[in-house]
């Protein structure tokens, strides 16, 4: 949470935000996502309030990385980094070796608060049109994208509906169906699946890998669910809190494709859960 | 369910339709000059409103309300975006909204009406600067409690200053902007009277006016009901207006009552 109440309303236009587009692929070496000493301090002098005190950690492409943490570590302050929406007080972030200085356009962002992000006034199929108008794309692409999207969700029966007529679980799936169309090399999900009940998380959890998948995403999703974690990642960065540092990262070395009941009672996964819990709850 | 609708129109529309009739009956066989029989008075209503000073009256006093009350409405939404948005505008009214705050909008119309002159120029000018207010200050306050969360997505997801602004502020910032129009309405509503009544020969105002200081009480009693009807009608339209674009907040906010 940040300690100050965000500037009323910033519009300043991110059109420049990237230094300049990449003209070659990314070797294999280099991590797609980079957090390289990354620091994010409120304030100044007296007052100032350091929420994340140096962190690095990388995610290669192609990856899924969850980071856990306590609740109140700075873990959405650091995706807001991530994304551009704040300025790191020091240290970078870097997407194929290039600061993050705004929000880039290689990314999405999944909230945490659905309940917030999605525009009420939208029917559902809108609110996934809303974010493409500006790429000026082909009729016939955008439809393409919004019906792969909500079919990729399951909600293709509710684009005409509007967020605020349809439940939790589907409400974040309209988020994920967004975020989904937007096409995104780099997906980050901010606690997605916090507030919905636990058979609606099991889906999305499994939606999660699926489009990974499917679409090759790079995806990092910050969560407080260790079990989650160990599910779905490949490797667990283990936060430490006041102020967020990295404790450990976890390689999470699960077959692939995972399901929810064997994967979950496998020895490994009970083992590594343990690893990273008993990370947590060691006292820091 | 369907009953307790039906319960409600009857007595809805019974209650004013009872009054009427006492008061029709009641006053039957009034001799009493202030208070005519209601028959006099729609007697008066028809040959007065209807036919012949419809067009040079009627028309001419909502042509001015609609008139000054469109002006502050795109002004007052348009200043309460500048003063939102931009940094030295609102350095510039911002002491002048928190002014304004204190005091009802109606215990403004005085000073409006000491600058109205006597041309329809000026009586749009006064309607207008006095309904632009409200409009204005729900507006910044629509816009302030647009949440952050919203415009995270609208950053995120690079969206340009004008979608922004018109595809994410204006919609976000629309329910408070109504409240502040319907306010604005009846301020415009108050002014178009006044205006009339004091600074002019034309208009249902001063038809009214004139009618009482003549003595021709019915006259007057027709014209306070001309107003009742016109604001009646008026409000609405506007409730009508309202229905069709914050559909989805009124249909939110009776889902979330409902869960």
């Amino acid at each position: 949470m940040s300690a100050r109440p965000a500037p009323p309303l910033p519009l300043r236009n991110r059109k420049s935000t990237m230094a300049q587009q990449p003209e070659t692929r990314i070797s294999a070496t280099t991590p797609r996502l980079d957090v390289a000493h990354l620091a994010k301090t409120y304030g100044s002098g007296e007052k100032s309030h350091t929420v994340i005190e140096d962190l690095t950690f990388t995610v290669d492409a192609g990856e899924v990385v969850c980071i856990v943490g306590p609740s109140g570590v700075g873990k959405t302050t650091l995706l807001k980094c991530l994304a551009g929406l704040h300025p790191a007080s020091s240290g970078r972030a870097a997407i194929d070796g290039r600061t993050i200085s705004g929000p880039p356009p290689e990314m999405a962002l999944v909230f945490q608060d659905y309940n917030r992000s999605l525009m009420p006034w939208l029917t559902v199929r809108k609110n996934l049109v809303l974010p493409l108008r500006h790429l000026k794309l082909p009729a016939a692409e955008l439809k393409e994208r919004c019906d792969s999207a909500l079919a990729a969700v399951g909600l293709s029966h509710a684009d005409n509906q509007y967020p605020w007529q349809l439940s939790g679980g589907m409400q974040q799936r309209v988020a994920i169906a967004r975020a989904l169309a937007y096409r995104p090399e780099i997906l980050i999900m901010d606690e997605p699946f916090a507030s919905v009940d636990a058979q609606t998380r099991f889906d999305l959890e499994d939606l999660c890998l699926k489009i990974r998948k499917d679409f090759n995403m790079t995806i990092l999703v910050v969560t407080h669910d260790i079990d989650e974690a160990v599910y779905l990642a490949d490797r667990v960065v283990v936060l430490g809190s006041r102020p967020a540092r990295v404790l450990k990262v976890v390689d999470v070395d699960l077959p692939a494709p995972r399901d929810q009941i064997t994967t979950r009672s496998l020895p490994d996964f009970a083992r590594q859960r343990t690893e990273v819990l008993s990370l947590i709850k060691r006292p820091a | 369910m369907r009953n307790v609708a039906i319960r409600n129109w009857v007595i809805g529309t019974g209650t004013p339709v009872l009054l009427l009739a006492a008061w029709w009956f009641l006053s039957a066989n009034s001799t009493d000059p202030f208070f005519p029989p209601l028959e006099t008075i729609l007697i008066r209503f028809q040959e007065l409103w209807l036919f012949d000073h419809f067009q040079s009256d009627v028309l001419l006093s909502l042509g001015n309300l609609f008139l000054g009350f469109a002006i502050a409405a795109v002004v007052g939404v348009a200043v309460g975006f500048a003063t939102a948005l931009v940094p030295p505008v609102r350095w510039m009214i911002d002491p002048l909204i928190h002014f304004l705050r204190g005091i009802p909008p109606v215990a403004l119309v005085p000073i409006f009406i000491s600058l109205i002159g006597f041309g329809t120029q000026m009586r749009v000018t006064s309607i207008a600067l006095a309904a632009l207010f409200p409009t204005m200050i729900a507006t910044v306050d629509g816009i302030r409690s647009v949440s952050n969360d919203l415009m995270d997505v609208a950053r995120v997801y690079r969206l340009s200053r004008k979608e922004r602004v018109f595809n994410v502020l204006l919609p976000a910032a629309m329910p408070q902007i109504f409240s502040g129009l319907q306010v604005s309405l009846q301020v415009a509503f108050i002014v178009m009277i006044a205006s009339e009544m004091l600074g002019s020969s034309q208009g249902i105002g001063a038809m009214t006016l004139l009618a009482q200081q003549s003595f021709m009480t019915a006259d007057m009693w027709a014209g306070i009901l001309l107003l009742g009807v016109i604001g009646f009608l008026v409000n609405i339209l506007f409730s009508l207006l309202k229905r069709k674009v914050l559909s989805w907040y009124i249909g939110s906010r009776r889902m979330a009552r409902a869960a």
